[in-house]
């Protein structure tokens, strides 16, 4: 893949810091390709891409919470060795500023401030430190109206985040040379934003560099000197920001290779199996017909679960008018640690465990039957294993998640929720999934499918687009494009 | 010079504040409740002598309390400190010798430390690792004392039976207690590393510090108030016992939580804490003067637990919503 440089500077020249071929995957899955990067003194550099593109590895590499697999972190053109770590990154000047914040709620903004400068410490502590964060705060975003002594976790969440970009730049022994920011406006109105990119503008011009990490494109087209775009783990393109158009922003963003067979069309519609209203109680915002596949997009975190939760829940109660559903709802989801397996348990007794019902006899599961259930699965979606009486531990996280959709396929759900179900999950388990799931959307079944890879969209009879909790956009196969989606995405349409 | 009596001024005021935050409110009310319920029950007791021999034993709980608290901040739980103090209690009665008796205590110190990385490397629960550290503990207790007796030194029982002009020693030492408690944790700039580690672990390796130093050092914290709570045990009884500690590991965790203190998230009282370990101290005194039969007393002290962590939570939810 040819980067597009069109800034032509010299790489390297007077660098802050540079990241030398870097790769990085977990498990299965490459986050980080043979990325190259590097940022200048006096530079606001922007960084864009899609949910799952690499920013957020790209970034915790960079500040030394994880270690890449290969490739060279340089600072002031010196190459970092392993003993790289925050603590380290904080003495030479790298600072960041994450998206789930990284302040201790029970420490007020000034003992926050205090555990990122050991030099503060001594008598005298809550004075210099008070007067550090103050001074930043009033300078970044006058009139914040903070309480710098409360604990921070009673700060509204506006606030919080405000707290955690001043400290940012506060400096004592410890310089702030260059700062990460990530997703800094996700929870700040519009005008502390403003007032924050204003400064990032002014900051930069005495030497130091800011990386902003957004999804806010608007931000990106009118601050940034120079947006680096990452997709599919790699950076893309690397341009200057002076009459950046959205268009060509978009389109830099876009276009990803297509791999993957589109179903046929499904002979089952017709048959409504779920009916969503809106929270206004207008028109019908989300159905769902029997034999259909409908995939919820956008950006992660604008609603998309809540709505499977949702439909979850009315399938089990019904007692939601708002939400019909008609048949009954199996969930799958992508968080297997947290949501989906049972650790401790057999391969069988984990694909089983939503259909013991089907399989008992008064209070008392029949294993036989059990065990020629979860057998049959087993061969039906190819999960490679021995015995389905080993433990689940023993399969590797692609068809431990195989054995979470068999659990969902051996219930007789006529609906099945996927909460971004191949998270994690190698090319080719992905796709005896995608063959799974047309199999059975063949047979009747419906699926509702939030993922946040563009690519399984494409295998969607329909598409409803999410924007702060709303959809926002609806489409059918064929009006699918992915400059459709990120516009609609973007809320930018 | 104005300066710094300002400076003073406002820590005054902001140990005042910590005092009066509502964390500790509910220690201040039911201290209060106890002890007009104890005066009104017995006038006589409020005196020098009454009130000393009342808080007789209360610095053995209240320094349990602060060992519970420590191992609180770090939002683990500590199951082991009641047998922990028995045993610091037989080793002063059971060993002889001054000197091995010192080295004995300071190893006991280390073990706690230890017990911390231990916790820390292999990311067990503090509850299984202090549970099993508790028979430790018990054991070797039995190892040095197994039946109970001994004999404590002289200087230590008749330190016990000081009495300072004004103030009865028991509250004194309550007061030194509040005081060092609310020093190291909120005055000092480790004190809040030592509260980070309990809300948020990541944030503070961001920050580029050691949660490992952080936990180890409230471990040993806890480890040098369950010494000094035996060192009180051995010199207020002036026996050893390494059975003595059974009920004290439940009582040290119900004075932190009504002391204001949070199972998790690094949220303690010292102030809080010391006053919760009054209250349980004096309730049982209370239950013994209402002339409740020894054998319901356990049964009602645990009932009143319930009902002012009930109204806690009760109150708590009211100034959330």
């Amino acid at each position: 893949m040819a980067i597009q440089r069109t800034d032509g500077r010299a790489a390297d020249e007077g660098a802050l810091l540079a990241l030398r071929g870097i790769s990085k995957s977990f498990g299965p899955v490459q986050a980080l390709k043979q990325v190259d990067l590097e940022v200048r003194g006096g530079e606001l550099l922007g960084l864009v891409g899609h949910n799952g593109a690499g920013k957020s590895t790209l970034m915790n590499i960079l500040f030394g919470v994880t270690s890449p697999d290969r490739g060279d972190i340089i600072l002031e053109s010196q190459a970092m060795d392993e003993r790289y770590g925050p603590a380290l990154a904080h003495r030479l000047g790298i600072r960041c500023v994450f998206q789930e914040l990284s302040l201790c709620p029970n420490l007020s903004a000034v003992e926050n401030a205090l555990i990122v400068h050991p030099s503060l410490e001594g008598t005298g502590w809550k004075r210099r430190a008070k007067s550090l964060i103050l001074t930043r705060l009033h300078e970044i975003f006058p009139g914040h109206g903070i309480d710098v002594q409360t604990p921070v976790g009673n700060l509204p969440i506006g606030q919080r985040q405000m707290v955690e970009i001043a400290r940012a730049f506060t400096e004592s022994n410890n310089l702030a040379k260059v700062v990460i920011l990530d997703e800094p406006t996700s929870s700040l109105d519009s005008s502390a934003a403003q007032q924050l990119l204003r400064f990032l503008q002014r900051t930069v011009l005495d030497g130091k560099a800011c990386i902003l990490i957004t999804h806010k494109l608007t931000e990106v087209l009118n601050f940034a000197q120079r947006v680096v775009v990452m997709k599919d783990a790699g950076v893309v393109a690397d341009v200057s920001g002076a009459g950046l158009s959205r268009e060509r922003l978009f389109t830099l963003m876009g276009s990803v290779e297509r791999a993957m067979v589109t179903p046929e069309a499904s002979s089952f519609a017709g048959m409504r199996r779920v009916d969503v209203v809106g929270n206004t109680g207008g028109p019908s915002e989300l159905r769902i017909e029997a034999g259909e596949t409908v995939g919820l997009a956008g950006l992660a975190g604008h609603g998309q679960k809540e709505v499977l939760h949702r439909i979850y829940a009315a399938s089990r109660s019904g007692r939601d008018k708002g939400c019909r559903v008609t048949g009954s709802a199996a969930y799958v989801s992508g968080d297997r640690q947290r949501e989906g397996i049972f650790p401790l348990w057999s391969i069988a007794s984990n694909i089983t465990i939503a259909s013991v019902r089907s399989l008992s006899r008064g209070s008392f599961i029949n294993p036989v039957k059990e065990q020629r259930l979860a057998e049959a699965w087993r061969e039906k979606i190819n999960i490679r294993s021995k015995s389905v009486l080993q433990s689940i531990l023993s399969l590797s996280g692609g068809n431990r998640q195989k054995a979470l959709v068999a659990r969902a396929f051996a219930t007789d759900a006529e609906i099945i929720l996927f909460d971004d179900p191949t998270r994690g999950v190698d090319f080719d388990t992905k796709r005896e999934l995608y063959s799974q799931i047309d199999s059975a959307s063949r047979s009747g079944r419906c699926f509702v499918w939030y993922t946040t890879e563009t690519d399984e969209l494409f295998l969607c009879d329909r598409v409803y687009v999410f924007h702060e909790g709303k959809v926002v956009d609806s489409l059918v196969r064929s009006e699918l494009s992915e400059e459709r989606l990120l516009q609609a995405s973007f809320h930018e349409a | 010079m104005a300066n710094t009596s300002r400076r003073y001024a406002e820590n005054a005021g902001s140990a005042l504040a910590v005092l009066m935050s509502k964390r500790s409110t509910l220690s201040v009310i039911a201290l209060v409740l106890v002890l007009v319920a104890v005066f009104w029950m017995r006038p006589n007791i409020a005196r020098y002598n009454g009130v000393r021999l009342l808080l007789n034993l209360s610095p053995v709980l209240i320094f349990t309390a602060l060992a519970q608290m420590f191992i609180m901040t770090a939002s683990d739980i500590d199951l082991s400190i009641g047998s922990f103090v028995a045993l610091v209690n037989v080793i002063v009665a059971g060993i002889a010798s001054p000197g091995l008796a010192a080295a004995a205590l300071l190893a006991c110190v280390a073990g706690y430390g230890l017990m911390g990385a231990l916790i820390h490397w292999l990311r067990l629960p503090s509850i299984v690792v202090t549970l099993g550290a508790s028979f430790v503990w018990l054991g070797l207790g039995l190892m040095v004392l197994p039946l109970p007796g001994g004999d404590v030194p002289l200087w230590l029982s008749d330190a016990m039976r000081l009495r300072p002009p004004w103030v009865p020693a028991p509250v004194l030492v309550a007061l030194v207690a509040m005081l060092l408690g609310h020093l190291i944790l909120y005055q000092t700039s480790f004190g809040v590393i030592l509260r980070g580690v309990g809300s948020s672990p990541a944030a503070l390796e961001r920050a580029g510090r050691s949660t490992l130093r952080a936990r180890m050092s409230l471990y040993a914290l806890a480890g040098i108030c369950g010494v000094i709570a035996g060192v009180f045990l051995a010199g207020i009884t002036t026996t050893g016992d390494a059975n003595v500690g059974r009920g004290l590991t439940l009582l040290s965790v119900g004075a932190v939580i009504i002391g204001g203190g949070e199972f998790v998230g690094g949220i303690v009282s010292p102030v809080g804490t010391v006053m919760g370990a009054l209250v349980m101290q004096l309730s049982g005194s209370l239950l013994s003067f209402a002339s409740v039969a020894p054998a319901w007393q356990y049964s009602v002290q645990g009932g009143i637990l319930v009902c002012i962590l009930g109204l806690r939570a009760i109150s708590w939810r009211r100034v959330v919503t």
